[in-house]
């Protein structure tokens, strides 16, 4: 299946400058497609995911318009042709 | 976009690299230390905690912990001033996934004397990471990481953090540790064993007055040319070792305040130590709202307060653990920057001071250096 990823500005630079990034996940969970990602991105990974495999406390993902937060986290189920958001949250100083 | 200002250093100039908690800022200086330039901000909107300079084997390498509290902590390097900096993308410093933790933070970088390769972080949770390859790759060191008091340890105010690495100067096998708040720890077999280095050291917080660890050490410093003898700032408590940290004394004399952060010791006389007294581990400021950093030269049997230059009046100042530095000029230049943002200097060892720089974000670390040739440069 495939999933579309969309970029926040400061990870374009570590996705070759590209805002959007498409791949081909073999299954249907968040965690497979950023599985893929990091596959095609390796340098993506550390940003977004804590050496826990854990998403980063202030670093949000979306399929849609819905934080996985709320719909299952990396276990989220995906659907042939979802587009997946990854944007920093609203914190800091 | 941020502009960014770059400086360009001559052999024989002095850096300072000023870590702040929106960027790390990079002064020059010739050697007369007379008039400053100011490069950066580089890495804007994150903070740094840890600098370092590596100048050796020809090297002219600046080193930062930039992180973001969205994307992480990284180190990184640059061997032109900042113009350019290393890959801003897969970790170096990394917990293996067996640990169970993620890296927090990176509070201190710090390179072997003896040995040109050899590098080592200290990061938030505690633990230590060398290099072998002057920084391209770090390990954890399994010895420390696995110590049976690690459980045990407590985070301080800054998190547990591991903020100084004193590797011996001439022995490779010798280093220590300083922890917040689990106390100083030694190895005398590179890492593969550590034990307490904490005797006769307060934990003014704890009923055990004295406890084999679970101190609060804040800073440590020694000469490299007498490192068994050791300096230590504690939360509550001035403290000198003449038996490189197996026994301490009480050396607060003549202090306002025997609380603090910060400690350097003279480039070149072992008997000078710097620290910056702050009123109670509540207040943390500056005693009297004078600004004022307390110098020994007598190997702490007693402490001056030196004030010229530096604000007697309405001066309620923070200066954290990193923020005071010495560099290596025959005529010492020393410095600190504060939590309000300005960065003071001296080139006389104290005697007279000059603010150099307002107007900063608050600055957690200042790190001096000199530059060197650049010859025999090799990455």
């Amino acid at each position: 299946m495939r999933v579309t990823f969309v970029l926040p500005g400061p990870l374009h630079p570590l996705a070759g400058g590209r805002e959007e990034v498409t791949v081909d996940a073999p299954a249907a969970r968040v965690a497979d497609a950023l599985a893929a990602l990091w596959t095609v991105h390796p340098a993506l990974r550390d940003r977004v995911m804590t050496e826990e495999g854990r998403l980063r406390p202030h670093v949000n993902v979306f399929v849609g318009r819905d934080s996985v937060r709320y719909t299952g986290g990396l276990d989220t189920p995906l659907r042939d042709g979802a587009e997946v958001a990854i944007l920093p949250a609203i914190s800091g100083g | 976009m941020v502009d960014v200002q770059h400086i360009s250093p001559r052999a024989g100039d002095v850096v300072l690299m000023v870590g702040t908690t929106k960027g790390a800022f990079l002064f020059r200086a010739a050697a007369t230390r007379g008039r400053w330039e100011r490069g950066g901000p580089h890495f804007p909107g994150h903070a740094v905690h840890a600098m370092a300079y590596d100048g050796r084997a020809g090297r002219r390498r600046v080193w930062a912990a930039p992180e973001s509290s969205h994307w992480g902590s990284l180190m990184r390097s640059s061997d032109d001033f900042g113009r350019s900096w290393s890959d801003g993308g897969e970790a170096t410093v990394r917990f293996p996934e067996d640990t169970e933790k993620s890296l927090q933070r990176i509070w201190a970088i710090a390179g072997r004397d003896d040995d040109p390769q050899r590098m080592y972080c200290g990061v938030e949770p505690a633990a230590l990471f060398e290099s072998r390859d002057a920084g391209t790759t770090w390990s954890l060191v399994r010895g420390l990481f696995d110590h049976p008091h690690r459980p045990r340890w407590e985070p301080g105010g800054g998190g547990l953090c591991l903020h100084t690495v004193l590797p011996h100067p001439t022995d490779p096998m010798r280093i220590h540790v300083a922890i917040s708040s689990a106390g100083v720890y030694r190895t005398e077999d590179g890492g593969a064993t550590w034990r307490t280095a904490n005797r006769g050291v307060r934990a003014e917080f704890l009923p055990d007055k004295h406890p084999e660890f679970g101190q609060c050490v804040h800073k440590v410093v020694r000469h490299r040319e007498r490192p068994s003898v050791m300096f230590l700032q504690n939360h509550w408590g001035l403290y000198r070792s003449d038996d490189e940290g197996e026994s301490w004394s009480d050396v607060a004399h003549d202090v306002p305040s025997d609380f603090g952060f910060a400690m350097a010791i003279h480039p070149h006389d072992p008997e000078t130590v710097y620290i910056v007294p702050l009123e109670s581990d509540e207040f943390r400021c500056t005693p009297e709202g004078r600004l004022r950093v307390y110098r020994t030269r007598d190997g702490a049997r007693s402490w001056e307060p030196l004030t010229r230059g530096l604000p007697q009046k309405d001066a309620f100042e923070t200066v954290l653990r990193d923020a005071l530095c010495t560099d290596r000029q025959p005529r010492a230049g020393v410095y600190f920057g504060t939590r309000s943002g300005k960065v003071f200097g001296s080139t006389d060892g104290g005697n007279r001071w000059r603010q150099l720089a307002e107007g900063l974000p608050p600055v957690l670390c200042v790190r001096a250096a000199v530059v060197g040739s650049g010859r025999k440069a090799r990455r």
